[in-house]
């Protein structure tokens, strides 16, 4: 028997791999080709206090082993979601995570208080690294006294696990992860999207309706392992690693710099069971490789720090 | 039912200039299909093209599933060079149907480019409806016409070379001008700009109009949130082509 699972402030997860917000609607819309309970948890949309209609088309661009996307997050809104999404969240098996996004401070505290008084909610994801919306996401995201803020208002409000999810567009992610720990983050989420853009060369306009986009798939796992390793050497909270995994490899790779557990995202969109594919092949990878317990693989990379140039800034 | 289904290649031909007809097996799906309702595939074995692609279901016939497709890209042209025994990773049935809803006598099959991918299979269910029915069919040039299991079908070319010289827009006036039709109700499908002056034309006619959209999609599914189309009325800005679409009546959405 291999141990695959892992605890986060007393909540088990029965695996290492979620799904990522925004990449696996609210659990429901694909539960007829994929064993949900076989995931490690799923984090909900982007919930805010209102429902939000998102941006203009276009929203979606392919790109080179990625795609660039500005959703502006769209939702359905925390009531709506309590009311009509949560009920099936309820009957799962498997840990569930609300993502929440938000324009003020106040906001995010309003919508982590209405969902502290529901059932079935285990812990939170906070949102402050989304690239398509002009107020919150990112004005939030790259101010670190912002982030700190942020999460030491929550922590007041939930003994639940509160995981800061951060975002590679700054020049230091160590800084907000050192951040985020001090005012009491449970863990933290690494990446959210990478900036980007595509144009139009025969329009003479950007592919987007919103210029820039967020990047996300293959194409952005390079940086997301180089800042799940940058975050990893200062910051002893677990660390969730995301970006472009497509296979338990890519989610191996995550492990060995240091994150205890990985989300699954725009993989999702080509398969809707990747993360339960990847939770299967690092199950195999353990066997084979008579790795009893998942979590001895976490940070087990060796690596000649004497050489990082990491180290210079940290 | 969503099923995923890793489907053998039974054939792909050329059947016009760059337009192929591709048939899979698919069991489940070709038993489940409804007019209108697409597959999304992937191309590609390894990572490229990244995304699947949105098909129209063209036709079924027990276990096999018809797809008719442009190629336009590199997704389209590695669907092109597959081959009797290859197989294709479809995902399916997805999206909502056309409706059927009204007491309409005769449906007007309008369609530009690949919009008439989804009308055979359309077509047959008019036909067990018992419906009167009129195709009309644009494309770029009489070698870009496929008018195969269809029912009295007329035709428009931009270049004039068959048929009604102009768009097939414009050939659904000219014929209703012409002869009006007992109760007529439209079924349109092609990209947006036709979408838009059929649909203009369906309301200033009073006449009731489907219609199936084209757009980018990541998931096909609801998954992403990435395929909107703006709302008429309601309280939602946008509607999720994948999953509430991708047809929808001309009067609750606005095509820009
Ligand atoms: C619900 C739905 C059903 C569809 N059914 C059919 C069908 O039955 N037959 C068919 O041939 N096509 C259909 N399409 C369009 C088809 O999905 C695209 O042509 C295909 O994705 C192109 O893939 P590609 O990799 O070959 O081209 P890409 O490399 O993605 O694009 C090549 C070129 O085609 C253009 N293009 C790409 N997608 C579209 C699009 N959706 N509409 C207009 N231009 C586009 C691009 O802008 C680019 O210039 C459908 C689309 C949707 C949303
Ligand atoms: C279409 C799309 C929508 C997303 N929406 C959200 C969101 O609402 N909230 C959030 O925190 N992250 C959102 N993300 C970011 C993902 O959760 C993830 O951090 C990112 O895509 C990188 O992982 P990936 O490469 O595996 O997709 C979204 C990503 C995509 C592609
Ligand atoms: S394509 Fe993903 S929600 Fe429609």
């Amino acid at each position: 028997m291999i141990k695959e699972s892992f605890t986060l402030r007393g909540v088990e997860f029965k695996n290492r791999v979620l799904v990522a917000s925004g990449t696996f609607g609210y659990g429901n819309e694909v539960k007829e080709l994929v064993d949900v309970n076989k995931l490690g948890g799923i984090c909900t949309k982007s919930l805010s206090w209102k429902p939000r209609d998102g941006n203009p088309p276009r929203r979606i661009v392919e790109t080179p082993s990625g795609m660039l996307n500005s959703i502006g997050l769209a939702n359905v809104g925390v009531e709506y979601f309590i009311r009509e999404k949560l009920p099936y969240l309820r009957t799962l098996d498997t840990v569930i995570i609300a993502n929440i996004a938000a324009s003020s401070i106040q906001e995010y505290c309003d919508v982590l208080s209405l969902l502290e008084q529901q059932e079935g909610i285990d812990g939170y994801e906070i949102n402050v690294s989304c690239p398509n919306v002009k107020e919150g996401g990112l004005s939030f995201g790259t101010d670190c006294s912002k982030t700190r803020e942020i999460t030491a208002r929550l922590r007041t409000l939930t003994a639940k696990p509160l995981i800061m999810k951060l975002t590679p567009n700054v020049t230091h992610i160590s800084e907000f992860a050192r951040a985020v720990e001090e005012a009491g983050a449970d863990a933290i989420s690494v990446i959210n999207t990478v900036i980007g853009m595509a144009v139009d060369i025969y329009k003479k306009k950007p592919k987007l309706s919103t210029v820039t986009g967020g990047l996300s798939g293959p194409a952005i796992k390079p940086i997301a392992l180089a800042k799940v390793y940058e975050a990893a050497q200062v910051v002893s909270l677990p660390i969730i690693g995301i970006g472009g995994i497509m296979t338990a490899e890519d989610a191996l790779e995550f492990l060995l710099v240091g994150a205890t557990a990985v989300q699954v995202g725009t993989a999702n969109f080509i398969d809707p069971s990747a993360g339960v594919k990847v939770a299967e092949g690092m199950r195999s990878y353990a066997q084979r490789f008579g790795v009893s317990d998942l979590g001895q693989l976490v940070g087990a990379m060796e690596s000649n720090k004497e050489f990082s140039v990491l180290q210079s800034w940290l | 039912m969503i099923l995923q289904h890793v489907a053998p290649v039974v054939s792909n031909t050329l059947i016009a200039e760059g337009i192929f007809l591709l048939t899979v097996e698919a069991k489940d799906i070709a038993r489940s299909v409804r007019p209108g309702q697409f597959v999304n595939v992937r191309s590609t074995d390894g990572s490229l093209p990244f995304l699947r692609r949105p098909f129209s279901v063209s036709n079924t016939r027990g276990d096999l599933i018809d797809l008719m497709f442009n190629v336009v890209g590199q997704g389209t042209r590695m669907m092109a060079s597959r081959r009797i025994g290859d197989t294709l990773d479809v995902l399916g049935p997805l999206g909502k149907p056309f409706g059927f809803a009204g007491n309409f006598k005769t449906a007007i099959m309008v369609g530009g480019g690949l919009g008439v991918a989804p009308f055979p299979i359309l077509t047959r269910q008019l036909e067990e409806e018992k419906k009167s029915l009129l195709t009309l069919l644009g494309a770029r040039s009489a070698k870009h016409i496929v008018a195969k299991d269809l029912q009295n079908t007329q035709i428009a070319t931009d270049d004039g070379s068959a048929g009604f010289h102009g768009t097939v827009v414009a050939l659904l006036e000219s014929s209703l001008q012409s002869k009006a039709l007992a109760d007529p109700k439209i079924f349109g499908c092609g990209p947006t700009p036709m979408l838009k002056a059929l649909s203009e034309f369906a309301q200033r006619s009073g006449i009731e109009c489907e219609l199936s959209l084209e757009g980018d999609m990541a998931c096909g599914v609801g998954l992403c949130q990435g395929c909107p189309v703006e709302t008429s009325h309601g309280s939602r800005k946008y509607a999720l082509v994948c999953v509430e679409g991708p047809t929808f009546n001309c009067h609750d959405i606005i095509l820009r």
